[in-house]
C-alpha cells in the first residue's frame, strides 16, 4: 500500500485516495473547434510510461482535494506531490 | 503414554510442573506447558505424523519452526477445524486435537502408498504428459481424479466462529527477528530514542541465543537475551511482539504481521481475538530474520526420524526433548557438532559422519576430546525403516566424492543432518532488494536495496556472533539517528563463541551401489534429485521453468529448506555457477496466513457499512422487506398479511395511481452548490440550459461523461441567485460529487463555485398520486398548493410544528407528486405526520419495487437504461441536449457512430399474450426460427407488471427502435429457454402526454 503525501493533509495511506489518471492531459477549451482525432486523443488515448509519471489523485476519504503526484510506475517511488496550481520540485 | 524421550536436565523453556493433555490420531498423550505439538509428540516417541503429497510416503519432523515441510496436521473438529497446520508452530494447550492428513485409512497403513511403489510412473511433469488425451476426458475423468488426489488437509465447510482483528501501527524502526542482531539493533535504536517495534515469530525472544553456547559480556547468551528484553520492556518507546510473524513487505515500507493472540491460551476470554493482523508502516525496517539450516540429499532421506541438526539441538535445549537415543550426526560443516555435544551432555554417544576430509574447528576438537571418533570423508548413502528410521548405510566417499568406495550398515533411531545455513532473505527480496550470491557461505544475501530496509546478522550472511552483534548495534544506532537528535550510541559488548571451519560444497550424496533410492530435495512436494535431472534432460533451462515443471519450492513451505539445494544441483548439472542460474522470486506471505486474519472484522453485516434512512425504524415496524441499494437499506415493499411480493407491489403501485402513496427517497444524492459562477458551472455540467432558471424553480438535468455517455440525471433547483440544490441518483451520488470536484479543481479552477454533499443532512419523502395535493394542502394550510401557487417544477418553503420543510413539486412516478424535504432528524416525524393526515386519503407506503413499476410504465429512464453505454439520443433524452452551448461530453455526440440514425434506442414491449413476463436481460430478435448466429436487435433493460393496464410491460433498447414501433418481435432468454412474442410500443406506456404531473 502506497503512502501518499496529500499537499493539504500530509502523509496518508493509499486507501484514503482514488487515482485520477494522467495529470498532463489538458481538456480542450469549451466551444473550441476540434478535430475528431484531437478529441479522441483527449478522451481515450493515454501514454503508459514505465518510469516517471505525473498523475492526479483525489483525497476522497480526506479533504476531497485533487492534487498532482509524480510517481515511478515501475518502482512506485513517489518523487513529489503538489497542489493543482503548483509545479513539482523534483 | 509416558514421555520417554525427555532429557534429564531441565534448562529448557518448558514447565514440567504443568502437564497438558492432547489427542493425536485419537490417542491421548501429555506434554508440558511450553511444548509445541511437535516437541510433545517427539517426547512421546511419535515421529510418524503424516503422508507425503505425491507418493504418500511416511513422514515425520524435519525442523522445529516455520521451515518444517513435513509435519502438517489437521487441527480441531467442526467449525474450528483447520488444515495444513505445521505441528512445529502449534503451542500445546489442554484438549488440543490433531490428526494426520493425506492418508487413508490411517497414517500407519495408507492405501495411497501404492503411489510410492509405482513412483517410476509419476515423474516430474507426469500430469502434463498423462492427462493430455483424449481431450474429452479432461472435464469428466481426469480433472475430478486429480482434484481428489490433490491437496493435503480438508477445509472446514462451516463458518469460522472466531474473531480476527486488524491493527494499524507506525514506528521509526521495525526489527524483524529477536536473535542476537535483532536484539542488539532494537536496543541501540530504542536507547537512541526511536519508536521501535520488535517482532518475534516464536513464543520466546532470543533466537539462536536460546540454543547456542556463547557468552556476551559476563552473561550467557540466553541471560543476555532475557536481560535485553527486560530493558526493552521497560522503555515506553518500544513495542515487543512475540508469536508475531512479519510475513509481507510491500510498497513504501508497509509490512504486514500476523500475531497469534489466542490459540495458546487455555481459557481465553470471549472477546479475545484469535489472531490479529498488524499493518505496520515503518520508517526503517531491520531484517534480522536469521538463517535456516539446509538438509542434505541422500537415499531415502525423508524417513521419520531424519531431522535437521539445529532442530534436534533446539528440541533438546528449549523443549527438553530427544529426537532419538541412537543418533547419527551427518554434516558438511562444523555447526552440527554443537548438536553432537548436546547429545553427549545427555549421556548419548552419537555417530558422526562428516563429508569433509578433516576439520580443526573448536567444536570438532571438543567432540574428539570426549573420545568420540568421527567418520570423515563419509556420507550417508541410504536409510532403512518403513514408518521410522532404524538404520543407515554409511559410505566412504572416493576422492572425487562422486561415489562410495565402501558401505556399512549402522543401526540408529535418528539422523541429524546439516548442509550449512541459508540466510532468510525473503523480506529483503520482497522489498525489492537485488540479492547477490555470497560464495563464502554458498547462499544469496541482500545487496542493493530499493526500500528503507537493512538486513543484519545471519540474514545478511554474517554468521558469527561478534559480527551479528556489531552490525546490530551499529545499524540500530545509525537508522534511529534519522528519527531522533539524541545521538546516543550503544557499544557492542564483548562476546565469545567457538570458531568454525568452512563447510564443504556438497549437498547431494552419490547413490548407493546397485540401487536408486529417491534422494529428496523438496520434501513437501516430493521432488527428488531425479526429478530435477529429468527436467533438465527434457530441456527446461531457466530455474523458473525447472521450478514449475518439478514443483520444487512451490509447496506451502515455499521451499524454505529446498530452494537453494535445488539451485545448487541445477548449477552442478549445468556446470554453471549458482549466480548464473539465478534464484526464483520470493513472494509474500513468508508463512501461510489464515483467510480469517486477512478479512478481519469485515464479515457478515460488517462486510460493508450499512446506511439507514432516519425513517428506517418506521419501515421495520411496518413490515417492510428491505433491499440493498448500494450501502443503503431501502424498503422494497410492505407486504400485508400473507401477500407475496407481486401482489404487494401491485397494490402499492395501483394505490399511487388511484389515491396517494408515500415513499422514502432520503437515499437520493444531494449536493449543495454555491458561488457566483454556479449557474455557469451547471450550464457546463448538464446538457440543457441553466443560466435562466428562475429562483424557486427546479429543472431536470442530464449530465454526460466526456465520451458522450449519460452519466447521471436528477433534479436541481435554484434556491437563490448563487445557490443551487442538486439531486443525483442513489447509486451515483459519490461519483457525481467527485466528478464536480474534478472539474472545479482541475479543469476550471477559475470558476468560483463550492460543492458539498448534503445527502445525509436532508430526509426526503415523496408523496405521489392524484390525492397528494389535497393531502399536503391539509398538512400545510399556509401553502397555496394549487397549480398556480405551486406549479410543476416549483418549490416552496414552509413549516409545521416549527419544523422547516422544503416542498418540491417534482415527480418520478408520473403522477401529480411532491417531495417534502426536512432536516434529517425530523424525517421520521414528518413521515409519521404525512401518514397520519394521509389516512383519510387512503395513503399507503410504497417501496422500491412499486417505485420501479411506476417509472417503467411512464418510460422514465433509470440505472438500467443509463448503463454507461447510452447517449441521450438512445434513451429518448435528445430534447434535453442544448444545441446552443458547449458542455461536458458534447463534442463526442457529433462523432460518426453517435449520429447514425439506426442506433439502439428505447422502446416499450408488451407480450402478445398479455400474460408472460419478460425477464430483464432478454435479447430481442426478429426471427425466432432463424439459424444461429441470430442477429441481436437489443436487450430488455427493465420489466414490470403494468398496474394501469394489468399486463406485463418492459423497456428495451433496440436497433432503430423508433421505426420498430408496431412490429412484432421476440424476446428470448436462452439461459431460461424462453422465447416470448412481443409487440413494440412507445416507452411512454402510461400518460404519454405527461398531463398528470401537470394536473
Amino acid at each position: 500500500m502506497l503512502e501518499i503525501k496529500c499537499p493539504y493533509c500530509g502523509k496518508r495511506s493509499q486507501n484514503e485516495f482514488s487515482y485520477g489518471g494522467d495529470a498532463t492531459i489538458k481538456r480542450p477549451q469549451l466551444g473550441e473547434e476540434i478535430s475528431t482525432e484531437d478529441w479522441d486523443n483527449f478522451v481515450y488515448y493515454r501514454d503508459n510510461p514505465r518510469g516517471k509519471h505525473s498523475e492526479l489523485w483525489h483525497h476522497v476519504s480526506g479533504c476531497r482535494q485533487w492534487f498532482k503526484v509524480s510517481r515511478d510506475t515501475a518502482t512506485h517511488e513517489i518523487f513529489d506531490t503538489c497542489k493543482m496550481n503548483e509545479d513539482f520540485n523534483v | 503414554m509416558s514421555n520417554n524421550f525427555r532429557t534429564t536436565n531441565s534448562n529448557g523453556l518448558i514447565n514440567k510442573d504443568k502437564k497438558i493433555n492432547f489427542t493425536f490420531n485419537g490417542t491421548i498423550y501429555h506434554g508440558y506447558e511450553g511444548d509445541t505439538l511437535a516437541s510433545a509428540l517427539i517426547a512421546n516417541g511419535v515421529h510418524l505424523v503424516g503422508r507425503s503429497f505425491k507418493y504418500h510416503r511416511p513422514r515425520g519432523f524435519l525442523g522445529v519452526g516455520v521451515e518444517e515441510p513435513n509435519a502438517m496436521v489437521q487441527l480441531h473438529d467442526g467449525n474450528k477445524s483447520e488444515p495444513n497446520i505445521i505441528a512445529t508452530e502449534v503451542e500445546l494447550v489442554e484438549g488440543l486435537k490433531a490428526k494426520s492428513q493425506n492418508c487413508w485409512p490411517s497414517v500407519q497403513f495408507d492405501i495411497g502408498e501404492i503411489n510410492n511403489v509405482l513412483n517410476r510412473f509419476f515423474p516430474a511433469g507426469f500430469y502434463y504428459k498423462t492427462f493430455m488425451w483424449p481431450k474429452s476426458f479432461w472435464m469428466k475423468i481426469y480433472e475430478p481424479f486429480i482434484r481428489k488426489a490433490a491437496g493435503m488437509g480438508k477445509a472446514p465447510l462451516l463458518p469460522d466462529p472466531d474473531r480476527y482483528e486488524h491493527n494499524y501501527e507506525h514506528c521509526d524502526v521495525l526489527v524483524v527477528g529477536s536473535g542476537p542482531s535483532g536484539l542488539a539493533s532494537a536496543l541501540a535504536a530504542a536507547k537512541n530514542g526511536a519508536r521501535v517495534i520488535l517482532a518475534e515469530d516464536k513464543p520466546n525472544f532470543g533466537g539462536s541465543l536460546l540454543t547456542d553456547e556463547v557468552t556476551i559480556g559476563n552473561m550467557s547468551g540466553k541471560e543476555w537475551a532475557s536481560d535485553t528484553i527486560s530493558q526493552l520492556k521497560s522503555m515506553p518507546n518500544v513495542i515487543l511482539k512475540k508469536r508475531s510473524q512479519v510475513f509481507g513487505y510491500y510498497d513504501h515500507n508497509m509490512t504486514v504481521m500476523i500475531e497469534r493472540v489466542r490459540d495458546h491460551i487455555e481459557n481465553p476470554s470471549k472477546y479475545t481475538p484469535r489472531q490479529r493482523l498488524h499493518y505496520i508502516r515503518a520508517g526503517e525496517v531491520i531484517v534480522s530474520t536469521g538463517s535456516i539450516e539446509r538438509p542434505i540429499s541422500f537415499g531415502n532421506n525423508d524417513r521419520p526420524g531424519i531431522v535437521l541438526a539445529s532442530a534436534a539441538k533446539e528440541y533438546m535445549k528449549v523443549y527438553e526433548t530427544l529426537v532419538g537415543k541412537k543418533p547419527i550426526i551427518f554434516t558438511n560443516n562444523d555447526t552440527a557438532y554443537s548438536t553432537a555435544l548436546e547429545f553427549i551432555k545427555n549421556d548419548i554417544e552419537p555417530i558422526i559422519v562428516d563429508t569433509r576430509d578433516s576439520s580443526n574447528g573448536e567444536l570438532v576438537k571438543e567432540v574428539q576430546q570426549k573420545g568420540i571418533s568421527i567418520k570423515f570423508n563419509s556420507g550417508i548413502a541410504d536409510t532403512k525403516g518403513h514408518l521410522k528410521i532404524n538404520s543407515a548405510i554409511i559410505g566412504k566417499l572416493d576422492s572425487s566424492k562422486e561415489s562410495f568406495i565402501s558401505e556399512e550398515t549402522v543401526e540408529c533411531d535418528c539422523i541429524c543432518m546439516s548442509g550449512g545455513w541459508t540466510p532468510t532473505v525473503h523480506l529483503s527480496s520482497q522489498a525489492g532488494n537485488k540479492l547477490k550470491f555470497n560464495d563464502d557461505i554458498d547462499a544469496f544475501v541482500p545487496d542493493k536495496k530499493r526500500q528503507k530496509e537493512t538486513a543484519i546478522g545471519a540474514a545478511n550472511g554474517s554468521f558469527t556472533l561478534n559480527q551479528s552483534l556489531a552490525e546490530g548495534f551499529q545499524v540500530g544506532f545509525d537508522l534511529s539517528n534519522k528519527f531522533t537528535d539524541q545521538n546516543n550510541p550503544t557499544n557492542s559488548p564483548n562476546s565469545n563463541e567457538p570458531s568454525y571451519e568452512k563447510h564443504e560444497k556438497l549437498w547431494c550424496m552419490p547413490l548407493p551401489s546397485g540401487k536408486k533410492p529417491k534422494r529428496f530435495i523438496d520434501f513437501q512436494n516430493d521432488v527428488a534429485v531425479s526429478d530435477v535431472e529429468l527436467a533438465i534432460r527434457e530441456g527446461f533451462r531457466s530455474i523458473e521453468h525447472v521450478k514449475r515443471y518439478t514443483t520444487l519450492g512451490m509447496a506451502g513451505d515455499q521451499g524454505k529448506t529446498s530452494n537453494l539445494n535445488g539451485l545448487q544441483y541445477v548449477s552442478k548439472i549445468e556446470k554453471k555457477i549458482v549466480p548464473e542460474v539465478g534464484h526464483t522470486t520470493f513472494r509474500p506471505p513468508y508463512t501461510p496466513v489464515t483467510i480469517g486474519a486477512i478479512v478481519g472484522r469485515e464479515v457478515g453485516n460488517h462486510y460493508l457499512p450499512t446506511r439507514k434512512s432516519p425513517i428506517h425504524t418506521w419501515h421495520e415496524e411496518n413490515n417492510a422487506v428491505f433491499v440493498a441499494a448500494g450501502l443503503w437499506q431501502r424498503p422494497r415493499y410492505y407486504p400485508r398479511g400473507s401477500e407475496d411480493m407481486n401482489s404487494a407491489v401491485n397494490r402499492e403501485a395501483a394505490n399511487v395511481r388511484k389515491n396517494v402513496g408515500i415513499c422514502d427517497v432520503t437515499t437520493l444524492g444531494k449536493i449543495d452548490i454555491k458561488g457566483p459562477d454556479a449557474p455557469e458551472f451547471l450550464n457546463r455540467v448538464y446538457t440543457n440550459a441553466w443560466l435562466k432558471l428562475p429562483v424557486g424553480k427546479a429543472r431536470y438535468g442530464v449530465m454526460l461523461r466526456e465520451d458522450g455517455m449519460v452519466f447521471d440525471d436528477g433534479t436541481t433547483s435554484r434556491l437563490s441567485e448563487n445557490h443551487f440544490h442538486m439531486t443525483t441518483t442513489t447509486a451515483q451520488a459519490a461519483n457525481v460529487l467527485s466528478h464536480l470536484e474534478y472539474y472545479l479543481q482541475v479543469v476550471w479552477p477559475d470558476l468560483d463555485v463550492n460543492v458539498l454533499s448534503t445527502t445525509e443532512q436532508w430526509s426526503g419523502i415523496a408523496v405521489a398520486g392524484p390525492k397528494s395535493r389535497d393531502l399536503l394542502s391539509k398538512l400545510f394550510p399556509d401553502v397555496d398548493m394549487s397549480n398556480e401557487g405551486l406549479p410543476f417544477m416549483g418549490l416552496v418553503d414552509s413549516s409545521i410544528d416549527g419544523i422547516k420543510a422544503r416542498i418540491y413539486r417534482i415527480s418520478f412516478s408520473g403522477e401529480l407528486a411532491y417531495e417534502v424535504n426536512v432536516e434529517s432528524n425530523y424525517g421520521l416525524y414528518m413521515w409519521k405526520k404525512i401518514m397520519e393526515v394521509g389516512q383519510s386519503f387512503d395513503i399507503q407506503p410504497y417501496g422500491t419495487e412499486a417505485l420501479s413499476t411506476l417509472r417503467i410504465e411512464m418510460g422514465h429512464v433509470a440505472g438500467a437504461e443509463l448503463d454507461g453505454r447510452t447517449i441521450p439520443f438512445d434513451v429518448g433524452l435528445n430534447s434535453m441536449v442544448s444545441q446552443k452551448k458547449d458542455f461536458i461530453g458534447k463534442r463526442s455526440l457529433s462523432k460518426d457512430a453517435f449520429t447514425e440514425s439506426d442506433r439502439q434506442t428505447i422502446v416499450g414491449l408488451v407480450p402478445l399474450d398479455k400474460k408472460t413476463k419478460i425477464p430483464e436481460g432478454s435479447h430481442i430478435i426478429e426471427d425466432n426460427s432463424a439459424v444461429a448466429p441470430i442477429p441481436k436487435l437489443g436487450h430488455v433493460s427493465s420489466s414490470c407488471w403494468s398496474v394501469e393496464y394489468n399486463n406485463p410491460f418492459s423497456i428495451a433498447i433496440i436497433k432503430d427502435g423508433k421505426n420498430k414501433i408496431g412490429k412484432n418481435l421476440y424476446a428470448v432468454s436462452p439461459l431460461k429457454d424462453i422465447s416470448i412474442p412481443v409487440e413494440v410500443v412507445s416507452s411512454h406506456y402510461v400518460d404519454p402526454e405527461g398531463s398528470r404531473v401537470r394536473s
